[in-house]
């Protein structure tokens, strides 16, 4: 599995500097610039633009920036932005959290502890079983499980365990937070799946050897060689959850608040240029998270 | 080889002819020559509106009578304003609400429709036209139709206070909403909007977050609790915005909202699970509850009712037999067989003399006098609504819609106001 780390020789000096690298390289970069940075460029520009009820004013004002952060300055309560802001961080941490070791949890049974490797593409496939249906339902199918009279509550009751109903169950912070983890741990699974299968197996003969035990070798040896899965699989749940708007409103009874949820409001309201500066806002932060979180690792080299 | 000769030759002769063939029809066709084949085209209408009022059978039935296809695009109320705002090109026909018209027509993104072209707009319903019902006034806080429907003229961006030759919109659905209540878990009547906000249903209350009309149904509340009467609920001034926001902020700290919907299904879904016991609600969303067996009632309150009404619009740049197409739909709409079709769904059509005649006289009795039925009443796919002797919620044409206390608005504060919504949404 492991390859020694010396280059091959390469049989052109400096590969990739030849002309015909630069043109194979045009098309993906022109699709790049074409479907990515001209938007993201429009919408930098639309953030500064003002705007009325029916059309978009071009020109230069931090209107918007500063309307998004209108009120913020007050100590006594705090303003819309910041709250919604920590709503979304919040979940942000628990759904992280929850999934990190769900997923880690998973990727080692399925690693470690399944030998045989068609047992291990078997319940791979198993943990991808919540994706055959959409998004929307599978929130959706958590409505009457959890609900008032739900399955939940109904079992809770027979069992004389309550006399009233758990409304907590539902429309709460609990229930986006689960159905989060039950959409996005296989976003954890994957790649740190992957990295601990990459891990050579003699070293955790080795650790064994030395006298190290389970949890010695879990922590110093297993965790570490995982970190490149750990960070990707924690890059893209970071940033799925920052920008959701649909879990968070069918799971919360549209009553909690994220940042995705207001870009949406002020779209559908005609309101581009209000919502251009939140979303600007909300890439610089999540582009801060990411970049925070590559100092940890360089994913370029341990792919 | 002189026996293959002939082939080669036929060959080119038939490429040559095609060629020339192609030539001839390629010019042909520059020079429009050929509109007999060109009109035989199936003509398809592009129908942009909100699902709730795009209904299969209707578009099968016109399809039946007039050959024309009706091909619906079906978005929320938000986007029909957005995509006619931003894509004006990309429908032929816009059924949208009386509200969003703020925002539209100062585009110049809607023709106004010739009412000379069509058959029956001398009888669209005086609500309309003149804010009347039976040469009664009701209420016109907020967008009330009369004020938008005409314009100054065929490419106006402008409102005409007085009647005109050229309608905005011509409507139709319209129906006035009030609070959805379930009444065998309330148990006791229900009489005042202040209701909703009433601790007694903490944790089963619900209410629109389409900011827009949310924001009415929290004005209705407000002045129901006798906290502030609004000089215009629809067009309110930051500092009753403020006002409205807080009352709705402190009651959902106070733990009384279960959930707040923006579509109809999630608001079938929190009524018929009993999450809810009362939230606002619309007309026919009452009705999906009761067909699935669940007490559910579409409450009169002694405030009033929020109206709302849609209508159909031209996108400025339709022309030719498109335009015609959209014209011969408009005035089959208002001919009678959808109308009939509208009123037995619980909605009210534009025009009800031509509904009138579609309908059984039982049903006309039960849904638009307010009488009791005299046989069991259906809904137009067969759903049973009401038994023998039950009455209609609100009772007649007359007392719905002549109670009408507001009209769903788009303010002149409107950024102001959305702003303080999703602030209520993060408190």
């Amino acid at each position: 599995m492991s390859t020694p780390t010396a280059p091959l020789p390469s049989p052109t000096p400096a590969p990739g500097r030849s002309l015909s690298a630069w043109w194979q390289a045009t098309p993906l970069t022109a699709v790049f610039a074409v479907f990515f940075l001209v938007p993201l460029a429009l919408i930098l520009m639309v953030s500064f633009w003002d705007f009325n009820e029916y059309e978009l004013l071009p020109g230069f004002t931090f209107k918007n920036y500063i309307a998004i952060f209108d009120g913020c300055g007050n100590t006594s309560e705090m303003c819309v932005t910041l709250k919604t802001y920590l709503s979304t961080f919040k979940f942000c941490f628990m759904v992280w959290l929850i999934t990190l070791v769900v997923g880690f949890a998973v990727s080692y049974f399925l690693a470690f502890h399944i030998q045989s490797q068609g047992t291990q593409t078997l319940l791979f496939v198993l943990c991808t079983i919540p994706f055959w249906t959409s998004n929307v339902i599978r929130m959706i199918s958590w409505v009457p499980l959890l609900g008032r009279n739900g399955l939940v509550n109904q079992g809770l009751m027979g069992a004389g365990l309550v006399d009233q109903p758990v409304e907590w169950l539902l429309f709460s912070d609990f229930s986006v937070t689960l159905a989060f983890v039950h959409l996005y741990t296989m976003f954890m699974i994957v790649p740190i799946f992957n990295s601990m299968m990459r891990i050579d197996r003699s070293l955790l003969e080795a650790a064994n050897d030395s006298g190290a035990s389970g949890w010695q070798t879990l922590w110093n040896v297993i965790v570490p060689l995982s970190r490149t899965g750990i960070i990707i699989g924690s890059i893209f749940v970071i940033t799925i959850v920052m920008g959701d708007f649909v879990t968070v409103g069918v799971m919360g009874g549209q009553q909690i608040a994220s940042i995705g949820k207001i870009i949406q409001v002020q779209t559908s309201y005609l309101q581009f240029p209000l919502a251009a500066a939140n979303a600007v806002i909300l890439l610089a932060i999540v582009l801060m998270i990411i970049w925070a979180l590559t100092r940890l690792v360089d994913i370029r080299k341990e792919l | 080889m002189s026996d293959a000769l002939p082939e080669p030759t036929n060959a080119l002769k038939a490429t040559m002819q095609r060629r020339s063939l192609l030539k001839g029809t390629a010019g042909i066709l520059a020079t429009g020559i050929f509109p007999a084949v060109h009109s035989a085209e199936p003509l398809v209408l592009r129908y942009l509106g909100t699902a709730v009022n795009q209904d299969k059978a209707i578009a099968e039935k016109f399809k039946a009578d007039t050959g024309i296809t009706i091909q619906y695009v079906a978005v929320t109320t938000d986007d029909v304003t957005k995509r006619a705002v931003t894509a004006p090109n990309s429908f032929d026909l816009i059924d949208t609400e009386y509200f969003s018209l703020k925002k539209i027509v100062p585009t110049g993104n809607l023709k106004g429709i010739d009412v000379k072209r069509i058959k029956n707009a001398d009888k669209i319903t005086t609500l309309f036209t003149t804010g009347m019902v039976n040469g009664k006034a009701v209420g016109d806080q907020g967008t009330a139709p009369k004020k938008v429907i005409f314009l100054e003229g065929e490419k106006s961006k402008k409102f005409s206070a007085t009647p005109t030759q050229y309608m905005s919109l011509i409507p139709t659905v319209y129906n006035a909403d009030t609070l959805g209540i379930r009444p065998d878990l309330i148990k006791r009547p229900i009489t005042s909007w202040a209701e909703l906000l009433n601790p007694e249903f903490k944790g089963k209350a619900a209410i629109l977050n389409i900011p827009s009309i949310g924001i009415m149904d929290a004005a209705m509340v407000v002045e129901a609790m006798g906290i502030y009467k609004y000089p215009d609920k629809g067009n309110m001034t930051k500092k009753e915005i403020d006002l409205t926001i807080k009352t709705l902020i402190e009651a959902k700290k106070q733990g009384q909202f279960r959930a707040l919907w923006k579509d109809f299904n999630e608001s079938v879904n929190l009524m018929s699970s009993g999450e809810v016991v009362i939230q606002s609600m619309w007309s026919p969303a009452v009705t999906a509850v009761r067909t699935k067996g669940i007490a559910c009632t579409f409450q009169p309150l002694k405030e009033g009712y929020r109206a709302w009404a849609a209508g159909f619009g031209l996108p400025a740049t339709l022309k030719g037999r498109t335009l015609d197409g959209a014209y011969e739909f408009i005035n089959w709409f208002l001919d009678g067989w959808a109308g009939a079709y509208l009123n037995r769904q619980g909605y009210y059509s534009a025009v009800l003399e031509t509904a009138k005649s579609k309908m059984e006289a039982y049903e006309w009795a039960y849904w638009m006098e307010g009488k009791s039925a005299t046989q069991d009443i259906k809904s137009p796919n067969g759903d049973l609504l009401a038994k023998v002797g039950q009455i209609r919620d609100g009772g007649s044409y007359e007392a719905r819609m002549g109670g009408i206390a507001c009209w769903n608005a788009l303010m002149d504060e409107n950024n102001y106001m959305v702003q303080k919504w999703n602030e209520f949404v993060a408190a």
